[in-house]
């Protein structure tokens, strides 16, 4: 059984400080939904809400349609992993799994039956009877993925689970719980501060700032198509101008800098009159020796090259001394510029995105 | 610290200083079995178990002895439950009022006993409560269930509140998170706050002493005792309880070391 | 509180309530305040009570200043309150005994938290604790044997012909050394797990930091370890000095003709005078020393109420 997640015009205030800020959204049924966000924003009130450890101060949770107003978080239809995994010290790995199980009154044998089935499900078989101290991280992920799923909720709720593991351990638990996701259809909500987990598990990711909501969109979108510059800044890299527009026409434009004039793309709700940044991706900056006439183009110096792997960051700086990077896949056959070198960097129209910069979306930023 | 030789001068400064702990308790059971009148083994008169024999037939010892257990029990039920229900209290509040409710919870460790059993003897006198041993048991309780509140409160404090947030989420009742998360988690606590205050209580003398009228509690009664007339019967009682302690002290340190032999091997697996 | 009831139900809640304030009210606040109250109200005859004679006065704590006696001190005489003199010398000799115990735990508390082979920690504490669980009577009679004219340290000695004749080993330091010598015993304990515990949680790194540049061992404690363990050092020293200034068994025990303490000045006035409304007053005047010994302690040493106890 799956069910969807509604919030609707939802508030939490802590005394003098909103927390979450007038947020709606819909989850569908089946969905791999993340919340993305940079401490503080709200997504761990968020799920705390879904779950029903605390009430919004103003709006309404839904799941499956139904208001969740006054009900605890032991009748919802939810189950949450904690990002301490709060495995029960003083049960065997068995009877944390069964402990859902157990509230309801089902016979031990019936349990026990139920633990050991769900301990194949996520491929632990046999560690029953140890204690949750025995295992190791990625065992203990998966006992706590275990004994959520043992109550059959409709939703799952996860809370940065996989933050404290390690970096090869983290990129098999994503497949792992997409994998399981898919398996048993049920709706999870993941809450997270790494953007490369939410982009590569779920199906849309909501981007939330201070209490807001920035953007809800699949992930392509959230990357390619950055509603503000928040999005654009929190999510992957960036080379940032500021400017002035000029002529506007069927959402393009000239954008002045002091590095030059750009053919450029605008952005969601940007006018002459909102603050407003040019954004420009680094791994759509090209290099070339001589740029073409009309396009878009900076003269810089190559100050650093990194290897990083299946990819390589050059630093650059322009003539204004600003600092900006380029990424060039490894092709040994097209090594990127030497350290030293004058070049120029091009890049194309529709990847030059101008953006909002309002107040409530400012990312802080160290240029 | 450097060198070899001040981990050695340290080794044997413990060693002296355990010495000086034990040789004490070992001087005093020694004269239990020394055939001399008054209480020492040296001068060593010859191996006797008189002084035991007699020990046993001293009637008011062994009354006292069951005052001194009555007493205790009673203590620990109202000392365990009251240190307990204080722990939890004064750990669902923050700021002021904790430190207040904390620092009024623990006045009585920090007064002298003697003002506790006088305070305890004027404030029932009032009502018309005669001093005795009932007076001695609130008296204790008033400083014992501090103790037991100190133990259960450092145990709530390490309790994750994750693990009652995951007992909810998982559908239980807050009855059942109680009985099957919580309360195992305090149980080591309470377990120890109730040893702990079943031999305050028994070796306590001071607020006994302003409390008890005309009882007496074993303590009271060898204190006495000495000043009026010693013999060796002291010792005899002494040697008992030193064994006692020994005898529970190696049963412990047996099961210590079984269980962390289990664990490794467990670990190891 | 309305936390309290969300987490576990109405009916333990009030349970709970109940049942503290039965404890700090009953057992603790109105007693204490009744002490209070009746350390100011003359000693009268029960038909007495309530009528004309029975009204506040400070004659009871005044009683401290009577009955002046002649003390010889460094060659000088000095007629001081019997009382008074009594309240001082406790006070002075509970100091010492919280000094003589720290310094000889501080050793011991290094020793255990940083040198000793980890193996060992734990049956080493088990040997240290058996004496507490032996009771602080059997603590104190211990020693009564042993300082015994006549008694095994004398002979021990003799044997060794370190001594020819037998010592009243009781009588030194003015009477006292027998209280102190017991006293230092029956608390060592609790002045040694505080400190044993500050030390343990000092980080060996910053003695290795130390040694690194140049300390020497004495500098490295003065400067390093001792201030790490203040919290340990002064919640010793505060459990120490006021169990020993409240003591009764060990100064009754193994005291000598010539010792007296505050405690059993309380008891006199409580049991062979009768007049519970003076020795209210005497043991309020100790519990306010211990209080006034607490503050201070907590003061100079910076550390707060809850590092102390356990």
């Amino acid at each position: 059984m799956t069910a969807s997640v509604e919030l609707r015009g939802v508030s939490m205030d802590f005394d003098k400080y909103r927390a979450v800020d007038d947020v709606s959204v819909k989850i569908n049924p089946g969905e791999f939904f993340s919340f993305l966000g940079p401490s503080g924003c709200g997504k761990t009130t968020i799920l705390r809400m879904v779950s029903g450890f605390i009430e919004p101060t103003k709006g309404q949770v839904l799941i499956g349609d139904q208001d969740m107003r006054g009900i605890g978080p032991n009748k919802r239809p939810t189950a949450m992993i904690f990002q301490n995994l709060a495995l029960f010290p003083l049960m065997s790995v068995w009877e944390n799994i069964a402990f859902g199980l157990e509230m309801r009154g089902v016979d031990k044998a019936a349990r026990r039956a139920k633990a050991e089935e769900l301990l194949t499900l996520v491929e632990l078989p046999g560690v029953g009877d140890r204690y949750a101290s025995q295992l190791s991280g990625g065992q203990r992920q998966r006992v706590a993925i275990a004994r959520a799923l043992a109550v059959e909720p409709q939703v799952m709720l996860l809370d940065e689970p996989l933050s404290a593991l390690d970096l090869k351990l983290r990129q098999h638990m994503r497949s792992e719980l997409r994998a399981i996701q898919k398996r048993t259809n049920v709706t999870f909500i993941y809450i997270t501060h790494d953007q490369g987990e939410a982009l590569a598990m779920s199906d849309r990711v909501a981007v939330m700032s201070r209490g807001k909501i920035q953007q809800v969109d699949v992930p392509q979108k959230i990357y390619n198509n950055p509603s503000n510059g928040f999005v654009a800044s929190f999510v992957g890299e960036n080379n940032k101008f500021t400017g002035t527009l000029g002529a506007i026409s069927k959402g393009q434009g000239k954008f002045k800098t002091d590095a030059g004039e750009f053919a450029v793309t605008l952005g969601e709700g940007v006018t002459k009159d909102s603050k407003y940044r040019l954004y420009i991706r680094p791994e759509h900056v090209g290099f070339v020796a001589k740029p073409k006439a009309g396009g878009n183009a900076v003269p810089v110096t190559v100050e650093d090259v990194s290897f990083e792997g299946n990819f390589a960051t050059v630093n650059l700086r322009d003539k204004t001394g600003r600092r900006l990077s380029a990424e060039v896949r490894n092709d040994p056959l097209n090594p990127p510029p030497a350290v030293g070198s004058k070049t120029n960097i091009t890049f194309d129209q529709d990847k030059a995105l101008v953006l909002l910069d309002s107040e409530a979306s400012a990312y802080a930023e160290k240029d | 610290m450097q060198g070899k030789t001040s981990h050695l001068v340290l080794r044997i400064y413990s060693i002296v200083f355990l010495l000086y702990l034990l040789v004490p308790l070992a001087v005093m059971g020694g004269a239990a079995f020394n055939d001399s009148r008054f209480p020492s083994p040296l001068p060593w008169k010859g191996f006797t178990l008189r002084w035991f024999v007699d020990l046993f037939n001293d009637e008011t010892m062994l009354q006292s002895a069951l005052n001194t257990v009555i007493v205790g029990i009673f203590v620990v039920i109202l000392a365990v439950p009251i240190g307990t229900a204080g722990a939890i209290l004064v750990n669902s509040l923050k700021g002021r009022s904790r430190t207040l409710l904390y620092a009024t919870m623990i006045a009585p460790v920090l007064t002298p006993g003697a003002v506790i059993g006088i305070s305890t003897l004027l404030f029932w006198y009032k009502f018309n409560v005669p001093a005795g041993l009932h007076l001695s048991v609130l008296g204790q309780v008033s400083f014992i269930a501090a103790y037991v509140m100190l133990m259960v409160l450092a145990r709530l404090q390490s309790f994750d509140p994750a693990l009652e947030e995951a007992a909810l989420d998982l559908g239980a009742s807050h009855a059942q998170m109680l009985r099957r998360v919580l309360l195992p988690h305090l149980f080591p606590a309470v377990l120890a706050g109730a040893v702990l205050a079943f031999f305050q209580s028994v070796e306590n003398f001071n607020t006994t002493q302003f409390t008890r009228g005309s009882s007496t509690t074993l303590t009271v009664y060898v204190g006495s005792k000495v000043r009026s007339g010693i013999t060796p019967t002291i010792n005899a009682l002494a040697m008992i309880m030193i064994t006692l302690t020994i005898l529970g002290a190696i049963a412990y340190e047996i099961k210590r070391r079984r269980d962390a032999a289990r664990m490794a091997a467990l670990d190891a697996e | 509180m309305s936390e309290l009831i969300r987490r576990f139900g109405t009916l333990l809640t009030t349970v709970a309530i109940l049942l503290t304030a039965f404890w700090l009210l009953f057992l603790v606040i109105f007693p204490y305040l009744g002490l209070f109250e009746q350390s100011f109200r003359p000693y009268l005859p029960v038909d007495e009570i309530g009528g004309p004679n029975d009204f506040y006065s400070v004659n009871n704590y005044l009683s401290m200043f009577h009955n002046p006696t002649e003390i010889n001190l460094l060659g000088l005489t000095f007629s001081v309150p019997i009382h008074l003199w009594v309240f001082f010398i406790t006070i002075l000799y509970s100091s010492i005994t919280a000094l003589a115990a720290l310094l000889l735990c501080y050793p011991l508390a290094y020793y255990m938290a940083k040198v000793i082979p980890p193996k060992s920690l734990p049956t080493f504490l088990l040997l240290l604790v058996i004496p507490m669980w032996v009771s602080e009577l059997l603590r104190a009679f211990a020693w009564f044997i042993i300082l015994a004219f006549n008694g095994p340290l004398t002979i021990v000695l003799q044997d060794l012909h370190i001594i020819t004749d037998p010592v009243r080993w009781v009588n030194g330091l003015g009477g006292y050394s027998g209280v102190v010598i017991g006293l230092v015993y029956a608390y060592i304990l609790f002045m040694l797990f505080p400190v044993y515990n500050s030390m343990s949680s000092l980080d060996t790194n910053q003695l290795e930091a130390a040694e690194d540049l140049g300390a020497r061992w004495w500098q490295t404690h003065w400067r390093v370890v001792v201030p790490h363990c203040k919290p340990g050092i002064a919640s010793g020293s505060v459990t120490v000095f006021m169990l020993a200034a409240g003591s009764i068994l060990v100064p009754t025990l193994v005291g000598s003709t010539r010792s007296r303490w505050f405690t059993e000045i309380i008891q006199q006035w409580m049991f062979e005078s009768q007049d519970w409304n003076t020795g209210a007053a005497y043991a309020f005047v100790l519990l306010i020393v211990c209080t006034i010994f607490v503050t201070l302690m907590m003061r100079f040493f910076k550390v707060g109420l809850a590092d102390i106890a356990k």
